[in-house]
């Protein structure tokens, strides 16, 4: 049996005492493709981001590797992580934001050399070399020297996307990225995810409400609702013979996408 | 065209000085550490919250008898009005990394930059484009400071002006329109570079 990439156990997170996480468990396997589904306030932006690091669980455990994220082993005993342990362990970890957030100030190609040329360490030329490749797969190889507010946004999600696999993380986050999007260019972002999941080697969570998009992609679908995973499984059980109420209503609202 | 020289010189000194402090007070008034803050806090309200007169009077008489240094005219300047403008200024520098979208640091996050990464690659660089044009303004402010040092008996063109005028008193409408000119035409790149540090600065910052 391969140990899963990443474990959440109990996983509890509370936002001023209210509780919107209330006891997740979770496992990805190394290479597998999740999608996660669930109505608007059910949790699953801050599932991902407490992964990325970017939320503290209020309690539980979650694992990258087998190695504990926010919590560090001293002595036989774990303690509150420190930056030194986030950073060695969110290595592993890659995010694709909503909204890009990409680096204005930097050309599309200093976008996705900055990180790998100043976190990794890999060489300039090296890196040039593989986010050319990189940027040329996603179709913007001759934009390398744009800077991003000249972009289109479905243009900036998939740079994104590049600065992102240039640093190979094991597991890449998606958070709704295509819903910020203009409807004409949604196609050309999900082309270049499918892509990338194809390649197989990297795990993906993908929170999205795009139902086609989930089914196609995922290995896994979780169905979130109110902070607690109410249902998961292959993607044509869980869209075609949903098992609970909640997942039924909310799949009706999606039919007419199919 | 006597004075000048001091006036550009202090105007230097107290520009770099006072860049300095912004920088450093402007840091600490992010500091995780609650001492660093407080004390930041306290020097930004004291300058902020007394004259500069007062603030040069005091440091030519009351800061050589209190602590036994001496320091020259120049410096006394230099410092008094760089301390004046960095407290200011340091607010320019908080608020402008302050302003730097949360996303863009967690962008940064998501890349594994460490702390210090964050600012120097993705937050700093932003953040000083929204700086540089407030920056500007204030050197313009820091120019028209200088005439201050007069009062502490500086040859700036100020007092050479002064002088001039008490040794010819019918003159002094030229003297003031002659010193008016001189301000003005200093200024003049001043703020012409501020002009185009807005424009650039309108390019390369996250909207969002
Ligand atoms: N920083 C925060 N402070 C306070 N409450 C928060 C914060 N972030 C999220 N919440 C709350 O936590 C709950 C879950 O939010 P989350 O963003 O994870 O949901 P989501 O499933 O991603 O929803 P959506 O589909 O709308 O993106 C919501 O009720 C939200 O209001
Ligand atoms: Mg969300």
């Amino acid at each position: 049996m391969t140990q899963p990439l990443i474990q959440y156990e109990d996983v509890h997170k509370s936002f001023d005492d209210v509780e919107v996480l209330k006891g997740i468990n979770l496992e990805v396997d190394p290479g597998e493709k999740i999608s996660l589904i669930g109505p608007s306030g059910s949790g699953k932006t801050t599932i991902i981001r407490m992964l990325m690091t970017l939320e503290k669980p209020t309690s539980g455990l979650i694992k990258v590797d087998g190695t504990p994220l926010w919590h560090k082993e001293v002595n036989g005993k774990l303690v509150e992580a420190d930056e030194k342990h986030l950073r060695k362990v969110r290595g592993d970890i890659g995010m694709v934001f909503q909204h890009f957030n990409l680096f204005p100030h930097m050309t599309i190609l200093k976008n996705c050399t900055s990180a790998p040329i100043n976190v990794q360490g890999v060489d300039k030329k090296v890196a040039e070399e593989r986010a050319v490749e990189m940027l040329e797969k996603v179709g913007l190889g001759n934009k390398l020297d744009a800077y991003p507010a000249q972009l289109s946004g479905g243009q900036q999600q998939r740079v994104a996307i590049a600065r992102s696999v240039v640093m190979r993380p094991k597991v890449m986050l998606f958070d709704e990225v295509t819903s910020a999007l203009d409807p004409e260019t949604v196609g050309e972002v999900l082309e270049v995810i499918r892509d990338i999941a194809k390649e197989g080697e990297m795990a993906m969570i993908l929170v999205t409400h795009e139902m086609e998009f989930a089914r196609d992609i995922a290995d896994r679908i979780v169905f979130l609702e109110s902070g607690k995973i109410a249902e998961e499984g292959k993607p044509l059980d869980i869209l075609e013979n949903p098992n609970s109420e909640r997942l039924k209503t909310f799949l009706q609202r999606f039919r007419s996408n199919f | 065209m006597e004075g000048l020289d001091i006036t550009l010189t202090v105007l230097i000194g107290s520009a770099i000085f006072g860049y300095s402090i912004a920088f450093i007070a402007g840091f600490g008034r992010l500091a995780k550490n609650v001492f660093i803050r407080k004390f930041t806090t306290v020097y930004i309200e004291i300058f902020r919250g007394t004259s500069l007169v007062v603030q040069l009077f005091w440091f030519f008489y009351v800061l050589p008898g209190l602590l036994g240094i001496e320091l020259s005219s120049y410096m006394i300047g230099v410092i008094t009005i760089g301390m004046n403008y960095g407290a200011y200024m340091s607010e320019v520098v908080r608020g402008s990394i302050l302003a730097v979208p949360k996303g863009q640091y967690e962008a940064a996050t998501a890349l594994n930059m460490s702390r210090f990464q964050r600012m120097r690659f993705v937050i700093l660089p932003q953040a000083i484009r929204m700086m540089l044009p407030e920056f500007g303004n204030y050197l313009i402010q820091m120019l028209k400071a200088t005439s201050l040092v007069s009062i502490i008996s500086m040859a700036d063109i100020t007092y050479v002006g002064l002088l001039y005028r008490d040794a010819n008193t019918s003159e002094g409408v030229a003297v003031f329109t002659m010193l008016l000119v001189i301000y003005f035409i200093i200024a003049l790149p001043l703020i012409y570079i501020t002009r185009r540090l807005e424009r650039w600065a309108s390019k390369g910052v996250a909207t969002e």
